[in-house]
């Protein structure tokens, strides 16, 4: 069992930190949510801004369904209540980087209900409660540095569908934060319906925090925005917890309030106070027509989801005999376990224990080593099968396998064919062995005697002495055998 | 023969198809006609151009036998319809010299069925006003003048009061509009002539300047029913840009005109009688009555009992949506811009201040206000649930009849300044209008006679959903009998 035992101490004694994320995760699409304009990263400003994005007079949203079928495929895989009758509201206030005046987005009646996400947290696991997950349009983008006294504004991203993923404050610590949001970001990059991309602000949390003394009522909280990565969630919520304790045993009280992370100062800093806070005035958007899901539509979302972290870890685990610790790291990210389920279908079942030592041993350190995430590995894993399946056949030894993989992570080559082209190839060719033997021992007969005086250790050494003579290309099994022989 | 601009769109195709005049003969006439009432102020742009170039193309057409339904036919457009190419202003200075890249779906159906633009009509502000006294760029004068011998410059009604003015003076011979709360409806019956609201959703509203979503229609006026219904089959079709675009086949209703009322019914509210309505208003809606039963409908008296919460709730709904739909027009894109000391919010505070008039100003304010925190419920909820109840009132009454008759507006046209400091006064105008809008039904305005001052008084019929045919029939009904022929005298 998790003991929720993290705790700020202060002159007081301990405190207890309570944490609620809102992950707002872009929603996979080629288009916008109520526009047919592109969603492409990274594009000229201004390139794919339609009229409804520019809110252009008369223009009117038309609703993507591909954006609602990937929210409640998120809902589903989160095993969240599905609300298959939804509605849009607008959320109105002024910026220059909102066209329309209001983002349209869901109140009263989002698409997706209660869920939860199973997170693992030092020994044990516990479950953060999901409140609602919601579809709402992004806001475009603002550029102060460019020139002197004035804004830019870039409206590639208004209109760019988000799901706002609301949790409850079920987290006690920097940590259970942290696996919270990875363990969310592979759920939704399983799914596919958003690529968890934080730099690129595809994935980002506003972070609530307050603070406790244990057992005692919650306390009043503060929401820092808009955090891009998980290691600046955890160190908001350190400064932020921190920070409200001194407040409070100063004899202060803290205001509700919205503050920002400053990673480079390592500390959050206040936005606005509760009394500056807009007046949303949400009401239902009289463009568009609630959200109704059919029995079919919500088959079809059930159908098109893959097997999710957890249960592909159960099933590598119990069903395929991977130990515990690989089948967590293989299944974290979704590349990875597809790449070894490529693998797999190579090396058979039978083989997946060997398999998953190697992606999580060999593998995953020569990417690391050259700096390459597994999807650009230069190594296929049907190549990553041939290597396995050289070393366990005795077509090479062990070391020479580790040669040729390396040659592989260079070249990109097929283990077969590198073995031949350097002539790796092993032998368990009694005669030619026998005869390095019979050369061996003749010229250490010092210490053959030696050894038949009963110094056993020197077995080794003639072993290594055979190997090297022979470019390691000999079978060891049939070396040890042949040598036990020889030397009586 | 007539004077080419003395004919409707059913004259004109008329005319046309037996070679009496060529479309560019009516180009010419109309723009000449368009010209010469600058008095009306009916016209914020001009585009004789357009008229004359869909005049050539209507020749064409004509010559290798491939005339569509609307070849030939020039129109005055309302700006509130986004046009490509040609300014757009919805009345107000907000927008600038604003030039849309696009051309609206109802504008573009039009243009597509052969017809030509005369121009665009002016109105009022952003689509709130019922005088037409709100646009920014003065208000259109009404051709009608009182027969007492008194010059007072009359209002036309609004906010389509340029479309109005222009089809009475004989300078078009047929005009969009739009109507959220009556707009189409109270100038057609001020200005004695037709215009139909259709059902909520028959026309896209891709490309109208936005008012109230939830209840801006947009359909024909015209000098006859058979025009507007020449005109709304045109308007009407499903829009994929438009969610709430009504996925129905658009009836042929002008073949389906029939004035035989034999086995229809037609409500008469007992709501709709109200203080402080002349007595002309009430006579005139019982000879209407009587027509009706001479063109062998059955006259049945119905309830609307939500009737006298109509124009509250509408006046908590229209502003609620259009303070949203108006908080685009921020300088930030397009328009106007009134660059300010401070930042941001100073530059919005300037520009709006500037760019909006105060009859826009206090809409976004009375839509702030009842959406903001702590007034919602008691405001925009309440009306939701009341806008529900009328719905359900028309449902109910239709079980009873197949459609209702009641008058258009409580009076004749009112003089321009007699109402603008009062606003409550102004807003009662719609009182009879704005029901049908609330349940988004077809509503139609046809003149029924005049007043004692010779000004027009109109006559409304509301339809069932998607009953256009029965409306457009009973209104047919009426016109036949009312024998309704008054044309103002040309003063511009």
């Amino acid at each position: 069992m998790v003991t929720d035992d993290y705790r700020i101490r202060g002159a007081t004694g301990d405190w207890e930190v309570v944490i609620g994320l809102e992950v707002h995760a872009q929603v996979t699409s080629k288009a916008k949510l109520f526009s047919g304009a592109s969603t492409e990263f990274g594009a000229e400003p201004n390139s794919h801004v339609s009229l409804v994005d520019a809110a252009m007079p008369g223009m009117l949203p038309v609703l993507n369904g591909e954006c609602v079928r990937q929210a409640v495929r998120t809902g589903m895989a989160l095993e969240a209540q599905i609300n298959p009758w939804s509605r849009f509201d607008r959320k109105n206030y002024f910026y220059a980087d909102l066209p329309q005046g209001y983002q349209i987005s869901q109140l009263y009646f989002p698409i997706v209900g209660e869920g939860e996400v199973e997170i693992e947290v030092g020994e044990g696991s516990k479950s953060i409660g999901v409140e609602r997950i919601h579809l709402e349009q992004d806001a475009g983008k603002l550029i102060h540095d460019q020139l002197p006294g004035q804004s830019l504004v870039d409206l590639n991203r208004s209109g760019v569908a988000l799901m706002e993923i609301v949790s409850r404050p079920d987290m006690r610590s920097p940590e259970d934060a942290g696996a919270y949001v990875r363990k969310l970001r592979s759920i939704l990059r399983y799914v596919g319906s958003c690529d968890g991309n934080m730099e690129q602000g595809s994935m980002r949390a506003d972070v609530n925090v307050s603070v406790r003394k244990p057992g005692d009522p919650l306390g009043t909280r503060c929401e820092i925005k808009n955090v891009n990565s998980i290691r600046f969630v955890q160190a908001a919520i350190e400064f932020e917890a921190r920070r409200q304790v001194e407040i409070i045993e100063d004899g202060g009280v803290i205001v509700q309030e919205t503050r920002l992370f400053d990673p480079d100062r390592q500390e959050t800093r206040s936005l606005r106070s509760k009394e500056d806070a807009h007046d949303y005035r949400y009401f239902p958007d009289p463009d568009l027509l609630p959200v109704e899901l059919s029995e079919d539509f919500l088959a079809e979302c059930r159908a098109s989801l893959p097997e999710l972290p957890d249960a592909k870890r159960r099933r590598f685990e119990d069903g395929l005999g991977v130990p515990a610790y690989n089948a967590a790291v293989l299944t974290a990210e979704v590349e990875s376990a597809r790449w070894f389920e490529a693998m797999l279908a190579h090396v058979g079942d039978d083989g997946a224990k060997a398999a998953s030592n190697w992606v999580i041993g060999d593998l995953f350190g020569a990417l690391n080593r050259i700096g390459k995430d597994i999807e650009d590995s230069p190594v296929t894993p049907a190549q990553g099968a041939a290597l396995l399946g050289l070393i366990g056949d005795g077509t090479i030894s062990n070391p020479l396998g580790k040669q040729v993989f390396e040659t592989m992570i260079e070249t990109g080559g097929d283990p077969a064919i590198i073995v031949e082209e350097r002539g790796l190839k092993q032998t368990s060719d009694t005669g030619a062995i026998d005869a390095v033997i019979a050369g061996v021992m003749a010229s250490n007969a010092d210490k053959v005697a030696d050894y038949r005086g009963g110094k056993d250790k020197l077995f080794s050494f003639f072993v290594g002495q055979v190997m090297k003579a022979m470019a390691g290309k000999a079978n060891p099994g049939v070396v040890n055998e042949l040598l036990k022989k020889a030397l009586g | 023969m007539a004077l080419i601009t003395d004919l409707g769109i059913a004259g004109l195709r008329e005319g046309l198809g037996k070679g009496d005049f060529s479309a560019r003969e009516v180009a010419l006439a109309f723009n000449g006609a368009v010209a010469a009432a600058k008095g009306l102020n009916a016209f914020l742009v001009e585009t004789p151009e357009l008229a004359l170039a869909a005049a050539d193309r209507a020749e064409a057409a004509r010559k290798s036998g491939t005339s569509l339904p609307l070849s030939g036919i020039p129109l005055g457009i309302k700006d509130l319809f986004a046009t490509n190419g040609v300014r757009t202003t919805a009345g107000s200075r907000i927008l600038g010299d604003f030039v849309p890249p696009y051309e609206s779906t109802v504008s573009a159906k039009l243009f597509a069925a052969g017809a030509g633009m005369l121009g665009k009509l002016n109105m009022d502000e952003f689509a709130m006003g019922s005088s037409n006294e709100t646009s920014a760029f003065g208000n259109v004068l009404s051709p009608w003048r009182r027969s007492d011998g008194g010059n007072a410059p009359l209002t036309p009604g609004g906010s389509s009061g340029g479309s109005a003015a222009a089809v009475a003076a004989g300078i078009v011979p047929g005009a969009t509009g739009t109507d959220t709360g009556g707009s189409i409806r109270q100038p057609a019956a001020f200005t004695g002539i037709c215009g139909i609201k259709p059902t909520y959703g028959r026309c896209s509203r891709w490309g109208i300047v936005a008012f109230a979503s939830s209840l801006d229609q947009a359909g024909p006026m015209a000098r006859s029913v058979r025009d507007c219904a020449i005109l709304l089959e045109a308007m009407c079709g499903y829009d994929a840009k438009d969610s709430t675009s009504l996925d129905q086949p658009v009836p042929a209703w002008e073949a389906g005109l029939s004035s035989d009322l034999k086995g229809k019914r037609v409500g008469v509210p007992r709501e709709y009688r109200i203080d402080g309505v002349p007595a002309e208003v009430d006579l005139l809606w019982q000879r209407g009555a009587d027509w009706l039963r001479d063109a062998g409908a059955e006259v049945v008296e119905i309830l609307l009992p939500h009737t006298k919460y109509a124009l509250p709730t509408y006046y908590i709904i229209a502003p609620a949506e259009a303070s949203s739909n108006l908080a685009r027009y921020d300088g930030v894109r397009y328009g106007v811009r009134v660059p300010a000391e401070g930042g941001l919010a100073e530059m919005y505070s300037a520009t709006r201040a500037a760019g909006f008039g105060a009859e826009v100003k206090r809409r976004i304010m009375i839509g702030t206000y009842v959406l903001s925190a702590g007034f919602y419920d008691a405001y925009f909820t309440k009306a939701q649930k009341v806008r529900a109840l009328i719905v359900q009132d028309f449902a109910r009454a239709f079980e009873a009849c197949d459609m209702i008759a009641t008058p258009t507006a409580p009076s004749a046209a009112f003089a321009i300044g007699d109402k603008a400091n009062d606003p409550i006064a102004m807003y009662l105008n719609d009182v009879f209008a704005v029901p049908a809008s609330l349940a988004g039904l077809p509503a139609m305005s046809v003149p029924g006679g005049l007043d004692a001052q010779g000004l027009p008084l109109g006559l409304q019929i509301i339809g069932r959903a998607l009953d256009e045919q029965g409306v457009l029939n009973a209104g047919l009904a009426i016109e036949e009998r009312a024998g309704f022929t008054a044309r103002p005298g040309a003063w511009w």
